[in-house]
């Protein structure tokens, strides 16, 4: 037992030694200080802090990136450094490149992991340490939910970032949450009318699903408006998350008689489910008489790019790409390109927007209090950011705006040029009323100003 | 006093005054000045530190006595943020109930899969704990998220929302997790100078519970119980031939260390009421397994020591970006600000997991008794007197004997 | 008729993988008595090692295109690769779409030099260690190399395709009598299958019928003795580390073409392979790919709809199940020996 004893006493010199060595403050006066202004974060003295949440870490690394860079050039062009990108063609007028209501915007960034834990920890860091008055960010479904319900909490606006479940501005909707992502809703009305042209009313569908909620949500839109056509689902196969190898779930694609294969898949999970569905050769075979064919709801560029060739030809849709040619989008993609050496992706794109309708809105408002803010948000429109008249809801803080039915580019030009835009579907064509089946059961509670 | 040594008794008053005044010690930086990316003396962190620590703290009784090396503790974790967020749903936010239910199903758990995975030793008991963990897992993520049977609610995570019954929610009681009225949200901020110490009742009610889960495990470790469960640790066999049953102990270690860890995963929830299926997934049981390892398997206060280190990795590397390392080296010149920071740059922000692989390796390799064994050699070299030069070096490296 | 056999075959290749890098980590644990969990990184880094070489054959010069134009409006930049120039268009064209499988030959080296360097390098210093020490050092090992190539390489997957000449499939069924297309199976995880059983056999044959072999056996059943012959038994350890890692980093090699690789992969997989390798009975070399085999095909027939229409989810837990019952039937795995590993 001796040793113990020994040990023991190591173990409290250590802890002393660490003890000590960090400093405590000399004076203390007790002068606590009070939360001013109303609202949680207000704000003080010549700077605002925005938070960043994007996943740094994991398999949506590089798409958190990309959406860390469209925020430091929003920052930029807010703080009138740099052409200014956007800010010159968006329809409100009301920035001026001073920053916002004159105080000079400052940012700070956390990592998400893409992981619900991870991110309300960091966003709850971003808040609790950095004092960030808003968050935006994130490139996934279940993380954007759960920083979305934990800023309503805090009272603070989150900024939703790629985010296409339906439940984010459905089932789990916030006051203190706006999205300007599109969702599988759309995505579904936007893709009815081409798959129709391109494939006809008699169709087959298999859907490969991947078994988590946004997966779900896409799998129902599109076997709704699938089925609207005429299509007959034959079968939905729910595949692990990161399964990797699909070949177990690819392989009796053929033999069910089915003629189009869906893969409502996003990330790592599309660019293997397609990739090994092509080598399976699903594409070059004839099926009930038509040629099968693959369809890809929702469509990254960055993920394309990971499937190469297979990608080629097959449908999707998207929110944004930069190949648009309106001035807002060009506009963004000269000044990204130019700082940056590439073109920006969508998650990029609807990033860089959300910054800027935040600043915007508080300048509108004339304060950053969330409520405030949320009222200049809500049934805002707004034109010149790159998806045409823009509407955002007040009934669930969705942006109603135009969506982008995509194809695989068959003979790319450059390593950037994978899509190309089939269709730019009209907004009225995806509308939906606010108590939309699919959206049942949102409970937005009141906006929140926190503290 | 309360049945400790003395030297025991020193241990808890450091864990004690550390956990007490953690907002001071954690923010030894002024507010506005640069170095205050490093404090961490904020409400989420520190509530990390502590909950985390218990965590440890009770896997450490599993493996640092008996030597069993469990990879499923994540599991336990899991059950228990589920059990207290589903108390929140059904009855009221008060933490009480939820973090009492965390308990006792983390303890069922573990009855059940410690009683099937102690049937063996060595690197197949931590397979089969591995394989009831992910299996969890697995489960929790998709299977027992569908509509017809939600009680995960996926990927998405459990969480409370307002059409739930909450029974027992009285209309002037907190719209959030609340000890008897006290949000467990509401934190004082105290100014001092250029100081802001934020002082949150969430980060003091886990503190407290973490001070009682330390003063337990001294208390095992120094039973006749916890001699046991040394004595299996060195050596089984033995143990056996002597006529012992040894699997009762050991079950009782693996359901002690199981409850610790619903404890904690009810108090992460208690904190921010929403639980995720990843908190099951066999990179959290690795990470426990880390902090133990890292800290000092087998010792008393190691385990809370790497649960701090890790989390403190996870949360202040990760938010320090290439604009903040402009600012810190803006005083140099410009070709030297450059270089510097092209050498910084992937350590930090998205290079954190870089970091923590490198420090996992640098204590390993030198420090084979954990981050323990570091304080030891710091503690040994203010020492007037080397009159036990290998001491230092030799007792961590079987601190359980 | 037709899903069995599709399955069996999908069984084999899934097994294919995890039996090769359940080899390699018996091979290490056998031979060092360690416990390698960077074993899953040298598999990414196998992959790695293609996508490098490929990019290697396309590096490539800059020819502007004035009739074309990039996405800021500017003249297009044209790349031509150098293999093209220095050996023909036809040739360039063939060795940057052969890349992967010419991958192999460079892989090799590199692959073993790799492992030698580690085991020199770093986990020489660990036999002594326990394994909990063992466990945590590789962990962090795995956790630098794949953080280094996530910096070189990003965090997407990068397409990877097969030579042209097996893009396509195979008509099994009508290879077996049965009807045309109603079991049809890519040519490239064929020769994946393939290759797997050439490389696991050369690995048997290697210990089996070599001297070097023969002592390297002699070593994993007593290490001691064979070094009291004389026979410096650590440098032949060492150099089986550096062939486990090779086999790990060839099954990397070849994998790419099904799955497009990215840096964490690997960690994809190191549970699965610990999984695999303590099923097979840790230390048996047969045992690891006999298992490696039985969960590939048990994983596939769990993925059916028929199977996840009765048990909801089975797809996802099938393995762990297997592992927990051959466990508790089977106390050493399915052909382990007795005292690896218990104390």
């Amino acid at each position: 037992m001796s040793n113990f004893q020994f040990t023991r006493r190591g173990l409290i010199k250590a802890a002393a030694a660490t003890g000590a060595g960090l400093a405590m403050p000399t004076i203390i006066s007790p002068a606590f200080a009070q939360t001013q202004a109303g609202y949680t974060n207000a704000p003080t003295g010549g700077t605002v802090t925005f938070g960043f949440n994007v996943p740094q870490t994991g398999a949506y690394a590089d798409e958190g990136l990309d959406e860390l860079r469209a925020y430091e050039l929003a920052v930029e062009h807010l703080n009138g450094v740099g052409d200014g990108g956007m800010m010159n063609t968006f329809s409100s007028k009301a920035l001026k490149g001073n920053g916002i209501l004159g105080k000079k915007v400052q940012y700070v960034t956390g990592d998400t992991q893409t992981n619900t834990d991870a991110a309300r920890s960091s966003a709850r860091s971003l808040i609790e340490k950095d004092k960030a008055v808003m968050i935006t960010g994130g490139s996934s479904s279940g993380v954007a939910i759960g920083v979305q319900g934990l800023c309503q909490e805090a009272g603070i606006i989150f900024m939703a970032g790629l985010t296409h479940s339906n439940d984010t501005t459905g089932k789990d909707g916030k006051a203190n949450g706006f999205r300007h992502f599109f969702n599988t809703e759309m995505s579904g009305a936007a893709l009815g009318p081409i798959l129709e042209k391109a494939y006809g009313k008699d169709r087959k569908a298999y859907h490969l699903t991947a078994d988590y909620t946004w997966g779900y949500s896409q799998e129902s839109s599109m076997k709704t408006y699938t089925e609207a056509l005429g299509w007959e689902t034959v079968e939905t196969v729910k595949t692990p998350v990161g399964a990797g190898d699909f070949s177990s779930y690819i392989a009796p694609v053929l033999n069910s008689g089915a003629d189009t294969l869906i893969l409502n898949h996003y990330g790592g999970d599309m660019v293997n489910s397609l990739t090994q569905a092509v080598q399976f050769g699903l594409r070059d075979k004839q099926v009930n008489g038509k040629d099968f064919t693959i369809i890809v709801p929702l469509y990254s560029r960055l993920m394309a790019r990971g499937a190469g060739e297979a990608a080629k030809g097959i449908f999707g849709s998207t929110n944004w790409h930069w190949s648009l040619t309106d001035e807002g989008s060009k506009a963004f993609v000269k000044s990204f390109g130019e700082k940056f050496g590439y073109p920006p992706s969508q998650a990029a794109h609807t990033c860089y927007v959300q910054a800027i309708l935040y600043a915007d809105a508080a300048e509108r408002a004339g304060t950053f209090n969330p409520c405030g803010i949320a009222e200049a948000l809500e049934d805002f429109e707004f034109d010149g950011m790159g998806n045409g008249a823009t509407l955002y809801r007040a009934g669930d803080h969705q942006c109603f705006k135009d969506v982008l039915v995509v194809k695989g580019k068959e003979n790319p030009t450059s390593e950037f040029d994978l899509l190309e835009v089939v269709e730019i579907t009209p907004r009225a064509q995806v509308e939906y009323a606010l108590d939309h089946p699919d959206f049942a059961g949102r409970d937005m509670g009141k906006c929140n100003p926190g503290a | 006093m309360m049945g400790l040594h003395k030297k025991d008794l020193n241990l808890l008053l450091i864990v004690m005054v550390l956990a007490l005044f953690a907002p001071f010690i954690l923010n030894p930086f002024p507010t506005d000045s640069a170095l205050a990316q490093f404090n961490a003396g904020y409400p989420d962190l520190m509530q990390r530190f502590v909950i985390f620590g218990i965590f440890a703290v009770g896997f450490n009784i599993l493996f640092g006595l008996t030597g069993y090396l469990s990879f499923g503790h994540a599991a336990f974790l899991g059950i228990g943020s589920y059990s207290c967020v589903w108390m929140f749903k059904l009855l009221s936010y008060n933490v009480v109930p939820g973090i009492l239910l965390s308990v006792v199903m983390a303890g069922i758990f573990s009855v059940a899969i410690g009683f099937i995975s102690l049937r063996r030793s060595g690197i197949y008991f931590s397979i089969l704990t591995l394989a009831f963990a992910q299996m969890s897992f697995a489960i929790a993520y998709s299977v027992l998220s569908n509509p017809a049977f939600n009680l995960t609610n996926g990927e998405t995570g459990l969480q409370v929302y307002a059409s739930d019954p909450q029974w027992l929610q009285s209309a002037s009681a907190p719209n959030a997790p609340h000890l008897f009225g006290l949000p467990m949200r509401a934190t004082e901020t105290l100014t001092v100078g250029g100081w802001d110490f934020q002082f949150n009742v969430g980060y003091y009610m886990c503190a407290i519970i973490m001070i009682l889960a330390f003063y337990l495990s001294i208390r095992i470790f120094r039973s006749p119980f916890g001699l046991m469960l040394r004595a299996v640790k060195s050596n089984q066999q033995r143990m056996i031939y002597t006529g012992l049953n040894t699997k009762p102990y050991t079950l009782a270690a693996f359901i002690i260390s199981g409850m610790y860890a619903g404890l904690a995963g009810g108090l992460l929830s208690a904190m921010d009421p929403l639980a995720g299926a990843e908190r099951m997934q066999w990179t959290a049981s690795g990470e426990v397994v880390l902090m133990t390892i890292l800290g000092g398997a087998g010792t008393l206060i190691g385990p809370v020591l790497g649960a701090g280190f890790i989390k403190y990795f996870e949360n202040i590397f990760s938010k320090i970006n290439d604009n903040i390392l402009h600012q810190w080296f803006s005083a140099l010149p410009d070709g030297l600000e450059d270089f510097l920071i092209t050498i910084v740059h992937p350590f930090i922000g998205k290079g954190w997991h870089l970091t923590l692989g490198l420090m996992f390796m640098m204590v390993v390799i030198f420090l084979p008794g954990g981050l323990v064994e570091g304080g030891q050699r710091i503690g040994a070299m203010f020492k007037r007197k080397p009159k036990d030069t290998n001491g230092g070096l030799s007792a961590p490296a079987t601190p359980a004997e | 008729m037709d899903a069995l056999i599709i399955q069996i075959l999908n069984g084999l290749d899934k097994g294919s993988a995890y039996a090769l890098i359940a080899l390699g980590l018996t091979l290490i644990f056998g031979t060092l008595g360690v416990v390698n969990f960077a074993h899953g990184a040298l598999f990414m880094l196998g992959s790695f090692c293609a996508v490098t070489i490929s990019r290697l054959f396309q590096v490539s010069y800059v020819v502007v295109d004035e009739t074309k134009t990039d996405f800021l409006g500017n003249p297009l930049k044209v790349k031509m690769p150098y293999v093209s120039d220095w050996f023909g268009p036809e040739v360039g064209a063939w060795i940057i779409d052969w890349s992967v499988p010419l991958s192999i030959l460079f892989a090799i080296p590199i692959m073993v030099l790799i492992g030698v360097t580690i085991e020199r390098g770093l986990i020489k210093h660990f036999y002594k260690r326990p394994h909990a020490d063992q466990i945590l050092v590789t962990f962090g090992l795995a956790i630098v190399l794949q953080e280094i190539v996530k910096y070189f390489f990003g965090a997407n997957p990068i397409p990877m395709p097969a030579p042209d000449a097996f893009k396509g499939s195979l008509d099994f069924g009508a290879l077996i009598g049965m009807q045309s297309s109603s079991i049809i199976y890519p040519y490239w995880r064929l020769i994946y299958f393939a290759f797997a059983g050439v490389l696991i056999t050369s690995v048997f044959c290697f210990l089996q019928f070599t001297t070097f072999g023969m002592v390297v056996r002699a070593g994993m059943a007593d290490r001691e003795t064979v070094g009291l012959l004389g026979i410096n038994i650590d440098k032949r350890f060492t150099i089986m580390f550096g062939i486990a890692a090779a086999v790990a980093g060839l099954a990397g090699v070849m994998y790419t073409p099904i799955n497009s690789p990215n840096y964490h992969m690997g960690m994809d997989f190191l549970v699965l392979s610990f999984v695999v390798v303590v099923v097979g009975g840790m230390g048996s070399l047969p045992g690891a790919v006999l298992a490696g085999f039985l969960l590939g095909i048990l994983e596939s027939f769990a993925s059916t709809t028929w199977a996840s229409n009765m048990l909801p989810g089975i797809n996802q837990i099938i393995i762990y199940l297997v592992a927990i019952i051959v466990l508790l039937t089977r106390p050493r795995g399915l052909m382990g020996r007795k005292g690896v590993m218990e104390e």
